[in-house]
This record gives C-alpha cells, sequence and structure tokens, in this order.
C-alpha cells in the first residue's frame, strides 16, 4: 500500500512537473532553443500572481486569466526581441543570451521580492482532499495532473495537425528551407514562444498554490524540465509528459526509501534514462 | 501587354560576409520561358538563385519582379509575391510525411490550393509514385522519388517564377528524364523557369534561352539553339569571354 502511494503521489507530483517541462519540450524539444531563464520566467509569474491576488478581487484560479496573458507577452518578446536574434543552427548563442537573462532575472526579483518565500494564499481547493480506499489524494494535485493532459493533448494535436504546428515543424527542420516555402520562421518562433511561457504561466500559478517560490527556485523547475524532455525523448510532446511522471515517481518512491531520497532518486533516473537510452523513451529512430 | 520582363536583375552584386561571388549579373526572364544557367562549380550559380530569393542581402533595385524593386525581401514573402525554388540539395522537412511537406507549401502558397494551376491530385498524376507514397516519411524516399516532392513542394506554392537549382543531380538518366518531361507542363501555365544545370547538354535542350557564368559573370547568353557547343566550351571554362 505504501508502494502504491507513493507512485499515486509521484504520478500527482508528475503532473506540476509536466507543466513545467511542456514550455521545454516545445523550445527545446522541438525548436532547440536551450532557454535557461525557463525556471526564472515561471518563479517571475508565480512572483506576479502572489503580489496580484493581495490586490485583485477575484479567486485563485481566476488569476490564471490575467497571468497566463501576461505570460504569452512575456514570451512573445522574449522570442522577438532575444532569441529571435540568437537562433540559428549553433545552440550556443541561444544558451549565453539565456543564461545572462537568467541572472538577470534573479536578481531583479530579488530586489523586488526579497528571498522570502511566498505562495498564494490558502484556499479550499489548496487544502481539499479526497480518499480511495486507504490513500489520501489532493483535489489541487489532481486538478494540476488533468490540466497537464489537456494541454498535452492540446499541444500535440496543434503541433501536428493546425498549420502552426506544421509551420514549426518545419521551421525547426530546416529554418532556410521554410522561408523558402512560405513560413516566416521568426513570427512562427515568437508564437511558439509565447505559447510555451503561456503554459508556464498556468504552470506558475499552480505551484505558487501547491508550494511556496522564492526568487532562486527557478534553476530547479530548469533541471526538473530539462530531465522531463530528456527522459521522454527530444521533439515528442507525450515524451515529456511521460518523462515528467517518470521524474515525479522516481522522487516519490526514493523519498519513501529515504526522506532526504526523494530528489536525488529523480536525478539517477534521469542519468540511467541517458545511459542506456540516450535518445529519450519515446524518440523516433532515426 | 507589356514587355516588363517577369524577373530581371541589374548590375547583381552579392556573396557572403566580405567575401563576393557574383560581379554585376544583368538577367531577365519572360512568363512561360525556360532560360538555363550553366557554369562550372563554384560559379556563382546557386549564390544568384539565393540573391533573387531574399536569401542573401542584396540591394533592392537589383532584383526586380513584375518590373517593382523587390532586392532583399525575404524569401516568405517571395513567396507570398510569387517566385518559389527547387533548392539545391532538395531541402526538403526531415521527420515528416510526403503530404505534410506539401501541404507546407500550400498553406504559405500565393494563391489556395484549387486556385492556382496545381493541385496535389494533378502533380499525384504526374508522379504516380508520391501519391502512394504520401504517408510515409519523407526520409524513406529514393533521391528521384525526393526530387519529386521538392518540385510539387516549389509548384504547390503556386509561383509566377520557378527556381531550379540542379534537379538532375545524382539521379538516374530515366528519373531526370521522366522529372524533365514536366518541363513543358509548368511553363504551359505562363510559369517562367530558371533552370540551373550542370548537364549543359540538358540545358541546352530544355531551354529557350541560357546565360552561361563564370567566376560570378555572364560570360554568354542567346538563344540556346543558336549556341554553338564551342561557343559555350569557351565561356564555360572561360577560354575567351564571349557576349553574344
Ligand atoms: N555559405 C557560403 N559561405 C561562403 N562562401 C560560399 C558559401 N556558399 C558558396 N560560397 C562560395 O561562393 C562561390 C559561388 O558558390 P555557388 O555555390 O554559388 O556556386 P555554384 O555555381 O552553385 O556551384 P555548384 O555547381 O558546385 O553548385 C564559391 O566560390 C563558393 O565557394
Ligand atoms: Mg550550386
Amino acid at each position: 500500500m505504501q508502494w502504491l502511494d507513493a507512485v499515486i503521489q509521484g504520478v500527482l507530483l508528475g503532473g506540476m512537473y509536466a507543466q513545467y517541462a511542456l514550455g521545454m519540450a516545445l523550445m527545446f524539444g522541438v525548436m532547440r532553443i536551450v532557454n535557461i531563464a525557463h525556471g526564472d520566467v515561471m518563479i517571475l509569474l508565480s512572483l506576479i500572481a502572489v503580489s496580484l491576488a493581495g490586490v485583485l478581487p477575484f479567486g485563485n484560479l481566476g488569476l490564471i486569466v490575467v497571468i497566463v496573458p501576461i505570460a504569452v507577452v512575456i514570451g512573445w518578446i522574449l522570442q522577438k526581441f532575444i532569441l529571435n536574434k540568437v537562433v540559428g543552427a549553433d545552440p550556443l548563442p541561444s544558451l549565453i543570451a539565456t543564461f545572462g537573462l537568467s541572472i538577470a532575472l534573479q536578481n531583479f526579483m530579488l530586489e523586488l521580492w526579497s528571498a522570502d518565500t511566498r505562495s498564494l494564499p490558502n484556499s479550499d481547493i489548496a487544502s481539499a482532499s479526497f480518499q480511495i480506499g486507504s490513500i489520501y489524494v489532493g483535489l489541487l494535485p489532481v486538478i494540476v495532473l488533468i490540466t497537464a493532459l489537456v494541454l498535452t493533448g492540446g499541444l500535440d494535436a496543434v503541433l501536428r495537425f493546425s498549420r502552426f504546428g506544421r509551420g514549426l515543424r518545419a521551421a525547426a527542420a530546416d529554418t532556410e528551407a521554410a522561408a523558402m516555402t512560405g513560413v516566416d520562421p521568426k513570427r512562427i518562433y515568437a508564437i511558439a514562444t509565447a505559447i510555451a511561457v503561456g503554459i508556464l504561466g498556468l504552470a506558475a500559478v499552480f505551484a505558487a498554490l501547491r508550494a511556496t517560490v522564492s526568487p532562486s527556485d527557478g534553476s530547479a523547475q530548469l533541471i526538473y524540465a530539462f530531465e522531463a524532455v530528456i527522459i521522454g525523448g527530444m521533439g515528442s510532446v507525450w515524451g515529456a509528459f511521460l518523462g515528467a511522471m517518470v521524474l515525479g515517481v522516481a522522487q516519490a518512491i526514493g523519498l519513501r526509501i529515504d526522506p532526504g531520497l526523494g530528489i536525488l532518486f529523480g536525478h539517477l533516473v534521469f542519468l540511467a534514462v541517458l545511459a542506456t537510452r540516450p535518445e529519450g523513451i519515446m524518440a523516433r529512430k532515426k | 501587354m507589356s514587355d516588363t520582363p517577369i524577373l530581371s536583375t541589374h548590375g547583381l552584386t552579392g556573396g557572403y560576409g566580405d567575401f563576393q561571388a557574383l560581379f554585376g549579373i544583368d538577367m531577365h526572364i519572360d512568363a512561360g520561358e525556360v532560360v538555363a544557367l550553366i557554369g562550372a562549380n563554384g560559379a556563382g550559380k546557386s549564390t544568384f538563385l539565393k540573391s533573387i530569393f531574399g536569401l542573401l542581402p542584396v540591394d533592392r533595385d537589383m532584383v526586380k519582379f513584375e518590373g517593382n524593386p523587390v532586392g532583399g525581401t525575404p524569401a516568405h514573402m517571395m513567396v507570398r509575391r510569387g517566385i518559389a525554388m527547387v533548392p539545391e540539395g532538395r531541402r526538403l522537412f526531415v521527420g515528416m510525411t510526403v503530404e505534410e511537406n506539401l501541404r507546407i507549401a500550400i498553406d504559405n502558397a500565393r494563391l489556395p490550393e484549387g486556385e492556382g494551376p496545381w493541385t496535389r491530385e494533378h502533380l499525384f498524376d504526374l508522379f504516380p509514385i508520391l501519391r502512394e507514397k504520401r504517408r510515409q516519411p519523407i526520409e524513406d524516399l529514393s533521391g528521384g522519388q525526393q526530387q519529386m516532392v521538392a518540385i510539387s513542394r516549389a509548384l504547390l506554392c503556386q509561383p509566377k517564377v520557378l527556381l531550379c537549382d540542379e534537379i538532375s543531380l545524382g539521379l538516374a538518366p530515366k528519373v531526370i528524364r521522366e522529372i524533365y518531361e514536366i518541363l513543358p507542363e509548368i511553363s504551359a501555365f505562363g510559369t517562367a523557369i530558371v533552370l540551373v544545370e550542370q548537364d549543359v547538354g540538358l540545358a541546352r535542350e530544355a531551354s529557350n534561352r541560357l546565360y552561361c557564368m563564370l567566376e560570378g559573370r555572364i560570360t554568354l547568353t542567346g538563344v540556346s539553339q543558336d549556341i554553338s557547343r564551342d561557343a559555350i566550351a569557351a565561356a564555360y571554362f572561360g577560354a575567351s569571354h564571349a557576349v553574344a
């Protein structure tokens, strides 16, 4: 029973990681842009949500309606004014640019919000839970998991079947050839990053509802997102979802073995996948 | 009808950064015409096509499309105006199916499929093997089949001018014949074709007029059937510079 409970809690935790990872799956997995500021942008959005919650008259979930558009705009600006200047076959310039952005964002957030941990005020949803047999399940983690599932399915369908998705995959495969076929790569990349950061906006509200956030937390979210994408396989959105599940379950099981082992266990599973199946679980065979 | 060529270049210069590859190219092509561009390896043929197509920087006045200066317009906007390219090395979208490769062109074409001259059905009639393989990943096709997809992809942009960069390269003679057989069909729609070709005999046969390029300059031009093999050889290898 203890292990079943660990797996269930791990899957629920994986739902949160999946939300971190989806934007990464799009930017790193499909567009091959390494965004080191991924986690910091999410923390920024969480802190904005916490600050807005104090002044806006609607509930916590209503915050999503405000934060997601802010996130979309941030994503669009990030791509249009920074990343589009440095994208190309070489991932190094985007890595360096976003590394700088990451440090700048962290300092900016420390200045504005101090190093204190913050979270959204307790709500009914955050504390509600129900019981299946002898296992307690929180309502919020279930909502997070379902949201992650819907987002993954939606993003996968958009990439596969929409005009935007085709154009993005074409631009990622061969930017110049895509332009020769009428695709405007910069515009399509700006939209893609707006979507990626928009999803992060959703994750940011959930993260601040579930637990606390502080300006230096971004690097942990970045690592989880990277690991999920790589475990799942580059370019596969469902792969990133699966990778997030693997990571969540590994951490939950590690935690049961020893309370100090949780996060380490997740990293070990990541290394094990990297060593045995470096192309990821769901990667297409070349 | 005006006698403005559909596409023309005027003293076009260009290259890569500090390296100049083209030294003042004057070229023009009319609707429905096939113009061949021949020249040795490294002469600057691909550079010329890329310069026309907005993939390399050129001055605005160096390229005119339907009489309007368009030099330096980004490639994706050139497609909207009515230029398409079959690039050197095909450059298909790996990881996508044949159908998806074609859909990218349809998504961004000058005209919707059905309003322009080209439809997938029409192209599948010309290249029946593509109908059979439409759901297969592009990397599962042979070189010749991939070239057919590359040509189809460019045609589905519904271009008024089609730029073809060495579409016969590396293909079996039978496949080359199959591909070259559809050129008259393309011209019949009034589409102008710029044909970069290494095979001089093939280029001469398939074109109305011909330009020969040597080290970034045009060394010979004229009506394909009127130019002698000796003149071509001289212009091609640079023994003497004949400008007809
Ligand atoms: N990306 C590049 N960067 C720098 N120089 C280049 C680049 N591509 C081509 N060149 C140079 O520009 C000149 C013209 O090359 P280009 O590719 O246009 O020749 P080409 O006539 O198409 O030759 P081929 O028949 O081999 O395709 C050559 O000297 C070549 O070395
Ligand atoms: Mg070439």
